[in-house]
């Protein structure tokens, strides 16, 4: 793609003009994330998130490698090679808080990446299949971090295994062989484990690919901005090189600096203190969580305690997890408002942020929690409200709602409704 | 340019767009190439997926493994053991007398999976409860079978992770465990000894 005035590559080197008509690899990375790529002047620091995603998974991936280089994957051992990392390798216990804590900033880099979205009408037209990708990257991140989380082969590890892979047992009729199919056993073992590794290894690979088409897609259009007014003139954007760049790189490090406090002086924060225990099929740990990140879809899984219609129970909490984020896929059309930003949509903006969010945040509570009253019909209520956002009150509010006037452009959000001052600052 | 020209085969013959001559019977050469070569590559590449698949269920090694036997003489009435099958926890029970009337005494249609203690047992035995010590919900190991666990207010077992309460015969009387506990293939090879699986 490209806005007209999007800045050319030209090439003033000899060599890489030679490179340019051969392989314009230099050439696709200036209009992808160089000055080629003209950006909305008026994106906000929610906007960083984006970048920071790509920091942890490239954080990700160099620790995991290393990990790779010193963990055993087989049952007998991989407990005892992770305390090995820990205590014997150089920098090991760096490496694995790095790698441990990095999933969990992961995590809340995509999920405000995401809700960023939600409130800023991110998945609407014409960026649906940027969404769709995003969504697809979600779900393969929660595959890589789960298997992840199984190969320390601790208490937790292994009874998170069973009861994940438990859940395809809940499918009618076929639902036990798969069950025994994915285990490559009857229970977590071995074989699991090590297939879990391989997997855990290829995914984050998988993810770059998509990501790569996650981007492509998203600048097609460009990129959104808070007014989610599109841009319509040179004085709308600002290139991403060298502006986007530098706001971009001063994220990162505040990012870093959170990080880093996180991996030196509190690693076991957001860890549990059973998966220190090796794996023991015979002994269930008093309270199964999963790590926090999957907290809200966990309360959802455990808030169908009745069988609903036809349906059993447990089948149905199964189908409940995975339909809350597959809800998200359905997003672009089911919000039907085509005002775009949370900022002009009054109604929107007061279910967000008073409907949303608190019943997220009350679902992860209660995923954390017991699987006893009152946590259950708190996460039933959580999980009604939730589905009801996406299914019904999307729907409607698109539908009643009267939206505040948008700015006529990006740059009249920014200078104002004087016309001499936006001229002012192009000249 | 092919087809201002007109096509022809070498010989001259005119020939249709879809390829056969217009003069002969439809001899379609491209056509059967086509479809030998995608219905070869079909069948092998599904063929291929056969092991890539398969390699991925139990082993031999794993399904090897797959029976037990079991001394069950050191077990007094009213006392409980955890053997190990397939890997997973295995609760043999040597139910009182009054554990065994209390399971008689329940209506079996009020259950959510009606069974009663004999068809649960074996003829004859029916003190001996058998069953997989893994949560019909997502797979935890109940309390009850250990000395001084939890039996949970039905007085079986009950499951600390999400709360399923199971009774004297092992059936599922409360919370989100659809079913009651599995029991296993097994045969009394004789009065001490079982063999599960």
């Amino acid at each position: 793609m490209s806005f007209p005035w999007a800045n050319e590559y030209k090439p003033s080197h000899p060599f890489m003009q030679w490179m340019d008509s051969r392989l314009p690899l230099p050439r696709f990375v200036y209009n992808a994330v160089g000055a080629g790529y003209p950006v909305p002047r008026n994106i906000n620091y929610w906007w960083n998130f984006g970048f920071l995603a790509l920091i942890c998974l490239g954080l990700q991936i160099v620790t995991g490698i290393v990990l790779a280089m010193h963990y055993a994957a087989n049952a007998g051992i991989a407990f005892d090679s992770v305390e090995h990392i820990m205590r014997d390798v150089n920098w090991g216990w760096l490496m694995r808080y790095a790698h441990g804590n990095g999933a969990s900033a992961f995590f809340v880099v995509i999920y405000i990446h995401i809700f960023r979205g939600f409130y800023f009408g991110s998945y609407k037209p014409p960026r649906e299949m940027v969404w769709l990708l995003g969504v697809a990257i979600f779900l393969l991140m929660m595959a890589t971090a789960f298997m992840g989380y199984v190969l320390p082969w601790g208490q937790m590890s292994f009874w998170g295994a069973k009861v994940i892979t438990g859940l395809f047992g809940a499918i009618p009729l076929v639902g036990e062989p798969i069950q025994q199919w994915l285990l490559g056993g009857f229970a977590p073992d071995n074989a699991a484990l090590n297939r879990f590794f391989s997997l855990h290894y290829l995914l984050p690979f998988v993810i770059v690919a998509v990501v790569v088409l996650h981007i492509w897609a998203l600048h097609i259009p460009g990129s959104t901005n808070p007014t989610g007014v599109e841009v319509k003139t040179e004085s709308d954007t600002l290139p991403f090189f060298p502006y986007f760049i530098a706001k971009d790189g001063w994220a990162a490090l505040a990012f870093l600096m959170i990080y880093c406090a996180v991996v030196f002086f509190a690693p076991n924060m957001l860890g549990h203190p059973d998966n220190y225990i090796p794996a023991n099929s015979m002994s269930t740990p008093a309270l199964i969580v999963p790590e926090w990140y999957f907290w809200p879809f966990y309360a959802i899984l455990r808030s169908f305690t009745f069988d609903f219609f036809f349906i059993p129970a447990k089948l149905m909490g199964v189908l409940a997890m995975f339909g809350s984020i597959l809800v998200w896929f359905f997003l672009p059309w089911l919000d039907k408002s085509p005002v775009r930003s949370g900022n002009y949509r009054p109604l929107f903006r007061k279910f967000f942020w008073f409907g949303l969010i608190p019943s997220v945040l009350l679902l992860g509570y209660c995923g954390g929690s017991h699987a006893a009253e009152p946590y259950l019909m708190l996460s039933q209520i959580g999980s009604f409200y939730y589905f009801a956002h996406f299914l019904i009150i999307l729907p409607i509010i698109s539908s009643i709602e009267r939206p505040d006037p948008l700015p006529f452009s990006i740059t009249e959000s920014v200078l104002g409704h004087d016309g001499n001052a936006a001229l002012g600052a192009a000249a | 340019m092919a087809q201002d020209a007109g096509l022809a085969t070498p010989d001259g013959a005119p020939v249709n767009q879809a390829g056969a001559t217009e003069t002969g019977e439809g001899v379609r050469r491209r056509d059967f190439i086509n479809i030998a070569a995608v219905a070869a590559a079909g069948v092998g590449g599904l063929a291929t997926l056969v092991p890539l698949i398969s390699q991925m269920a139990p082993s031999a090694d794993v399904l090897a493994e797959s029976s037990t036997e079991v001394d069950i003489s050191a077990i007094k009435p009213g006392q409980a053991i955890k053997a190990m099958y397939r890997k997973q926890p295995l609760f043999i029970r040597n139910l009182t007398a009054a554990e065994v009337a209390a399971a008689g005494k329940v209506d079996v249609s009020s259950l959510r999976d009606p069974q009663t203690l004999e068809q649960r047992t074996k003829e004859g035995k029916a003190n001996w409860l058998i069953t997989m010590g893994v949560c019909t919900h997502l797979g935890c190991v109940p309390l009850g079978a250990g000395e001084g666990e939890v039996k949970g207010e039905f007085g079986g077992y009950f499951c600390p992770c999400h709360g399923s309460v199971y009774d004297t015969a092992a059936r599922i009387r409360k919370g989100p465990a659809p079913k009651n506990l599995e029991v296993p293939e097994y045969v009394f090879n004789s009065d001490t000894v079982v063999k599960i699986g």
